[in-house]
């Protein structure tokens, strides 16, 4: 055995990870497409926090956000259409020394994956999931999604979307034991990555949609956005974002806001223009399913032994002579 | 013309030596019914008697009579609820035929089980007879019409008085007239009291202690007053166990190979008739460290059980029919990643809602074949309720050694039935090995499929240099996505090869009979007992018909071709639907088969004809003689 001191030596040395360590396949995704934003900020992030690639699970659904886990250089679940979510959480209950992240599209999450969503946010597991909302299918060539506006021109809605859009940010906010959300856009790479970084240090289930560009299905859809630096809402707080210097001077529509002040953070999240960007709610004393669960729980063949003895002995007919002493 | 009145007490002149006057008839075997509104208590009569029987050496099969409903109106017809017990001289292996003896707290519950068919020609039925005073002109009507009735088709009524006997003993006879029936039962088999006030004092080990008292008075009263009033009594001969035994249900049998196969994860979500598994494992898995999840829904309680066993030790979900059909496309990904897990299928009655309470074998093609695109999977199915328990052991060793989805079809008729079988052995080769975090080889590949097996070792989270992304997209054996048409039948090829692999691992069933013969019956799953019971009656009349059973559908195991080969004709005995050559317009070019005879038709280019009920409860051993005798020559004096 080598002493703590050793171990921490070796640990050092070998568990310093650069960028390239956790770059996997090269991303297939489109030329200015945000999810290459959220996978260096999210590459950035395991750098930053040195997590061990062999210890991090990326689970995804289907849809062109889902691809993420292939792009990385961790474990990675690429599952199937909307079940992300209820695979993380098997994951994570099984091992929950793993850091799992989750990564979902508009379509995988709030349409086929929604039952889960609603059941995530109940059972607070400890997770950080990030919801790419780009408003359009883009996998399955532009239909229309439940993020999608009004109006909203697709292959499936061609003279327009009938319905007004679904806000993730409200519905998740709703539900009971919500624990973690927040908000940030692709476009603000440096505010995105503060965001996904709060994200993961949050013992729960965080819940961050990240609003992103679809440059091939949805091409001029934030444009105004991007261009009118007024239409979004900088959310900042002790507690929550403090901005850097520079982003400050570029963003003047700010606003304080204390992320535990959910009825403050329910009004701001349904606003949709400005977007607001920033940490609408943190609660750290939800307790998470694994703990309340005692899924840590370390199992021996000597227990499983026990307990199966003495249910067999609930249901034993003894022959005579042969019945131990209760 | 009135029923058959029992002895009058006070008429009885001999009274108090009628217990040692009255001989007991020696029975082979008897089935006895206890039918009552739900919530009168006949299921847990039915159960004690059952254990009690079970304690004193006999061969026992208890089955639940469920209504669908929670609580069906008060003397419903189909709202009979209770208990079949079959009780016998030697081991039990299923429910057996109609009943001999029936005792019925309302006579609208009785009636369902007449229509039913479950009710042997001139069977004793012990009636309660308090609605024939009723203040109710119309149930008095309705009474004295069934009871008339019933006598004239020749079923043998006797009007017994339980609820002002129980009045005499509690105030409410609603809450123990099925302890005074499990008396009178005792005495009708000679069972022993002592043995049935401790089952009672067991069956309410929760409930205070005047209760129990109070219960085991009832008990004594019903056996007093069977002993005083009826002229018959019968014993079946019991030979006590050496060995301890056993005693639990199907689904109890299913929650205990759980435990004893080392899985820690079960997530699930309810449907009937399986979440019973699931009861009892939220009550005991924690114990041994085990989670029970119960999810949102059936899809993701599959996918949490892909995900738990990704990440650690195979996992299992229960579900029966509509459940398992929701959890197919997530089969196809666990089929394509290559992840074990075990799926338990509590089969019902299909399709759609079906008859959630009953027994059918209806999912044999779903599970061997559903899903999407090829997606080889291993299926079996326990044969009775010892062997549900170390199905799931086996199940999970086969998931975890072939990287496969392995199904565990078990059904209704298993799900409640109890008999006892010898209590097992631990042994640490059950259990799961720890989940290994040791580092990977440099280089390896995460499917490094053996090119003759198609076998590999998977690299878990935590496995340094194991690092791979798994898709339910085609891969190579990097897991790299790959549409390359090489690597897609390179990926077939392997997963089709562990079938194969698994199918060498297998031994032929025995056959049940001589080797040869006229004809051979083929079973899968809980229809065994019946089948063998119905094979041992007709050899016994000079058939030459033997049974071979299946507990392994998907591989099956080789030899089964062969067995078959020997016999002059082979068909399935199922229960499930077939068309039915009497039908105009059904002929061989378009008859629908019995799920196991298709497949063994397809698999051995043999004419295999099937029969099959989907009657919605457990084969009949003398349904299957009586169709068997219609189908074969009478057996010459030689050949007997």
């Amino acid at each position: 055995m080598t002493s703590n001191a050793t171990q921490c030596l070796v640990r050092m040395y070998e568990d310093h990870h650069s960028l390239e360590d956790y770059q996997g396949g090269i991303p297939r995704w489109c030329n200015g497409c945000g999810d290459n934003a959220i996978l260096a900020a999210v590459q950035r992030l395991c750098r930053d926090e040195d997590l061990r690639p062999e210890k991090t699970v990326f689970v995804s659904g289907i849809g062109c956000s889902s691809r993420f886990p292939h792009y990385m250089k961790t474990y990675g679940f690429h599952g199937i259409h909307g079940r992300a979510l209820p695979i993380a959480e098997g994951v994570k209950l099984a091992r929950p020394d793993l850091h799992v992240f989750v990564n979902t599209g508009d379509g995988d999450n709030c349409s086929i994956g929604a039952a889960h969503w609603i059941h995530a946010i109940r059972y607070n597991m400890n997770l950080t999931m990030l919801l790419h909302d780009n408003h359009i299918y883009g996998l399955t060539k532009k239909q229309v999604s439940p993020t999608s506006p009004l109006g909203t021109k697709s292959n499936t809605t061609p003279r327009g979307a009938y319905l007004d859009a679904l806000n993730p940010l409200t519905v998740t906010l709703g539900v009971q034991n919500v624990s973690f959300v927040a908000q940030a856009v692709d476009w603000i790479p440096e505010v995105l990555y503060q965001i996904v970084s709060a994200a993961f240090h949050h013992k729960g289930f965080s819940f961050v949609r990240v609003i992103q560009r679809c440059p091939e299905f949805l091409p001029k859809m934030f444009d105004a956005y991007v261009n009118d630096t007024q239409r979004t809402l900088l959310l900042t707080h002790e507690d929550g974002l403090q901005l850097s210097p520079t982003i400050g001077r570029l963003y003047r529509n700010q606003l304080q806001h204390d992320p535990s002040d959910i009825d403050r953070a329910r009004e701001i999240s349904s606003s949709d223009d400005p977007i607001p960007v920033g940490i609408l709610y943190r609660n750290p004393a939800v307790p998470c399913y694994e703990d309340v669960r005692n899924a840590a729980l370390q199992r021996t063949p000597e227990m499983v032994r026990a307990g199966l003895e003495s249910e067999f002995d609930k249901f034993t007919v003894w022959p005579d002579g042969q019945q131990p002493a209760a | 013309m009135n029923a058959t009145r029992a002895i009058d007490a006070t008429a009885d002149a001999s009274r108090g030596t009628t217990t040692a006057t009255k001989e007991a008839t020696v029975l082979e075997q008897h089935v006895v019914e206890i039918v009552s509104d739900s919530g009168e208590g006949a299921q847990r009569c039915g159960q004690s008697l059952g254990s009690i029987a079970a304690r004193m050496g006999n061969g026992v099969w208890t089955v639940e009579i469920i209504p669908a409903e929670i609580q069906p109106p008060a003397r419903s017809v189909a709202g009979a609820s209770g208990n079949r017990i079959r009780l016998g001289a030697g081991p039990v292996s299923n429910g057996g035929d109609e009943a001999d003896l029936v005792v019925a707290f309302n006579e609208q519950v009785l009636i369902g089980r007449v229509r039913d068919g479950e009710l042997k020609p001139g069977c004793m039925i012990l009636l309660e007879e308090m609605w024939r005073e009723h203040r109710d002109a119309e149930i008095r009507r309705l009474y004295a019409e069934t009871v008339e009735r019933l006598t004239g088709e020749g079923y043998r009524v006797i009007e017994i008085p339980m609820e002002r006997e129980c009045l005499k003993i509690v105030s409410d006879a609603r809450k123990g007239k099925n302890m005074f029936a499990l008396g009178m039962l005792c005495s009708i088999y000679s069972l022993d009291t002592e043995l049935g006030r401790e089952q009672v004092a067991y069956a309410l080990r929760k409930k205070d202690k005047r209760v129990i008292e109070a219960n085991q008075r009832l008990l004594d009263a019903g056996f007093a007053w069977a002993e005083e009033n009826l002229d018959f009594k019968y014993r079946i001969p019991a030979v006590k166990a050496t060995e301890p035994q056993i005693v639990v249900n199907g689904n109890t049998a299913l929650a205990l190979g759980v435990l004893a196969s080392g899985m820690e994860i079960c997530a699930m979500y309810p449907i009937t008739p399986a979440t019973s598994v699931s009861h009892y494992l939220s009550d005991v898995f924690e114990k041994v460290g085990g989670i029970v999840h119960q999810a949102e829904d059936e899809i993701a309680a599959a996918t949490f059980t892909l995900g738990a066993s990704y990440a650690g030790k195979c996992a299992v979900t229960v579900t029966s029919g509509p459940g398992y059909s929701l959890k197919q496309e997530a089969i196809g990904l666990a089929v394509m990643a290559e992840i074990p897990m075990v799926i338990i299928n509590v089969q019902r009655g299909g399709p759609s809602t079906g008859q959630p309470t009953k027994a059918e074998q209806g999912d044999l093609l779903t599970v061997c074949y559903g899903s999407h695109g090829d997606a080889p999977k291993v299926v079996l199915a326990p044969s009775g309720i010892e062997d549900c328990f170390y199905s799931v052991i086996t199940a999970r060793k086969i998931a975890e050694t072939f990287n496969m989805v392995v199904v565990v079809l078990s059904d209704s008729s298993l799900a409640t039935a109890q008999t006892p079988f010898p209590r097992p052995v631990f042994s640490e080769e059950w259990l799961a090995p720890p989940i290994d975090q040791s580092p990977v080889p440099e280089g390896a590949k995460p499917y490094d499929w053996d090119e003759f097996t198609g076998l590999f070792r998977r690299f878990m989270p935590g496995q340094a240099n194991g690092m791979h992304t798994i898709t339910g997209l085609a891969h190579d054996r990097s897991s790299r996505v790959a549409y390359d048409p090489a690597t897609n039948e390179e990926g077939l090829r392997h997963r089709s090869l562990k079938l194969a692999a698994l199918q060498k691992t297998l031994t032929t069933p025995p056959v049940f009979g001589d080797e040869e013969g006229d004809l051979l019956l083929v079973g899968w799953g809980s229809t065994k007992g019946a089948i063998e019971e119905s094979v041992t009656r007709l050899r016994a009349e000079g058939y030459r018909v033997s049974s071979l059973h299946l507990t392994f559908l998907q591989p099956m195991p080789s030899g089964i071709g062969k067995v078959m080969r020997r016999f002059g004709r082979v068909m399935t005995i199922e229960n499930n639907w077939s068309d039915r050559l009497q039908d105009d317009i059904i002929d061989e070019s378009n008859r629908r088969y019995s799920a196991l005879a298709w497949m063994l038709r397809a698999r051995f280019l043999i004419d295999i004809d099937c029969w099959s009920e989907s009657r919605g409860r457990p084969l009949k051993p003398g349904a299957i003689c009586r169709e068997i005798r219609s189908r074969l020559p009478e057996p010459t004096e030689t050949e007997a």
